[in-house]
């Protein structure tokens, strides 16, 4: 499957990105307003969210795997050689 | 266009759903019998839903048209109970010979712990000694990475179970390649929030593939939309795929993965 050229995707996804940007700053802005803000840096989910911004910033990777990266940003590591049950 | 929605629980959903679904060309659906959003308080809870799955529901899908299929097990969540779950297990057979039955699902795990591990071990033992296609469910956020990797580890070690004979559910981008690599079926869901949207999938495809790929809406009791197959479509169409390739997708596929059931049965009007 062929997909779109760069081109056509900027033009069909350039207002859907700016509007999810223009949310997420917005979501920081209402962390930071809110009373407590200053704790909330210490929220590991807070770590999480600034690990994924800077790693879309990042113009050195060139794999166009951003989404598979920021989806490793959200999820527990996996252990090899854990104890399946029953093990063959 | 004519397609299927190989994961969709339509018990949560109104008859109206199935006359939105029909209108939109849907022919099939396929239910795994899941959790329903409170623990059950016996095994006999699931007797009775058994019948649901396969006497109520596949009436009411006639309706319009839409052929009802369905999965059964005892779902990742409740399977924290080990002996509810071993009682639950021990009655499916009872079900197995039903037409509308396509395997064993969706079993698979929910905060991968140990008893959940065991239950899903279960359960392939019987899809394996009975020779059933299996539907796997992944857990949600930030478990699916591992719990995905456990579940690939646990099937290799039921080496009875045939890869082609398995459906990895709910994959998103991080799982994937994983799932096609050990060559089994994969699912793509297309669900509000926690899991994938139209556009996602769809450059999902376009990076792995269609070969051993399906997509669903597991739409349920939760926020969710019946309609998201239709909407991947229309993405599709609007990115220039031809119908051939969004058709492998939404109907080849599915009828491809469920024709491997010995009791599926199926005529192309
Ligand atoms: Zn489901």
């Amino acid at each position: 499957m062929t997909p779109l050229t760069a081109q056509a995707a900027i033009d069909r996804y350039y207002l859907e990105t700016r509007c999810k940007l223009i949310e997420i700053a917005a979501n920081l802005d209402r962390i930071d307003r809110g009373d407590g803000a200053a704790g909330a840096a210490a929220d590991p989910r807070m770590a999480k969210v600034l690990e994924a911004l800077a790693l879309l910033n990042r113009t050195d990777i060139t794999t166009a795997d951003r989404a598979e990266r920021l989806q490793r940003v959200f999820s527990q590591q996996f252990e090899e050689g854990w104890a399946i049950p029953n093990k063959k | 266009m004519r397609y299927i929605d190989p994961h969709i629980h339509m018990i949560s959903r109104l008859t109206d759903d199935y006359e939105r679904l029909a209108h939109a060309g849907c022919v099939a659906v396929s239910e795994p019998a899941f959790w329903a959003g409170f623990d059950r308080g016996s095994s006999l809870a699931f007797r009775d839903y058994f019948r649901q799955l396969t006497e109520v529901e596949p009436k009411r899908a006639a309706q319009y048209a839409i052929k009802h299929f369905c999965w059964l097990c005892i779902n990742a969540k409740e399977a924290e109970n080990v002996s509810l779950s071993r009682e639950v297990i021990a009655m499916i057979p009872e079900f197995l010979d039903k037409p509308n039955v396509l395997g064993i699902g969706e079993i698979g795990l929910n905060k991968n712990t140990k008893n959940e591990a065991t239950i899903f071990c279960e359960h392939l033992e019987l899809a394996a000694s009975r020779d059933e296609l299996v539907l796997i469910h992944t857990p949600h956020l930030e478990d699916k990475y591992k719990g995905t990797r456990m579940i690939l580890d646990m099937l290799r070690n039921e080496s009875r179970l045939k890869p082609e004979r398995v459906l990895v559910d709910h994959a998103e981008e991080h799982t994937i390649k994983p799932i096609l690599d050990a060559g089994y079926w994969c699912g793509m869901t297309l669900y509000p929030v926690t899991k994938c949207t139209p556009q996602r999938s769809a450059d999902m495809l376009e990076r792995f593939g269609s070969t051993r790929v399906c997509v669903n809406s597991a739409g349920d009791w939760g926020p969710s939309n019946p309609m998201n197959v239709p909407a991947l479509m229309l993405e599709m169409r609007l990115r220039g795929h031809s119908d051939a390739e969004i058709s492998k997708v939404v109907y080849d596929n599915p009828l491809a993965f469920f024709k491997q059931c010995k009791r599926f049965k199926w005529s192309e009007e």
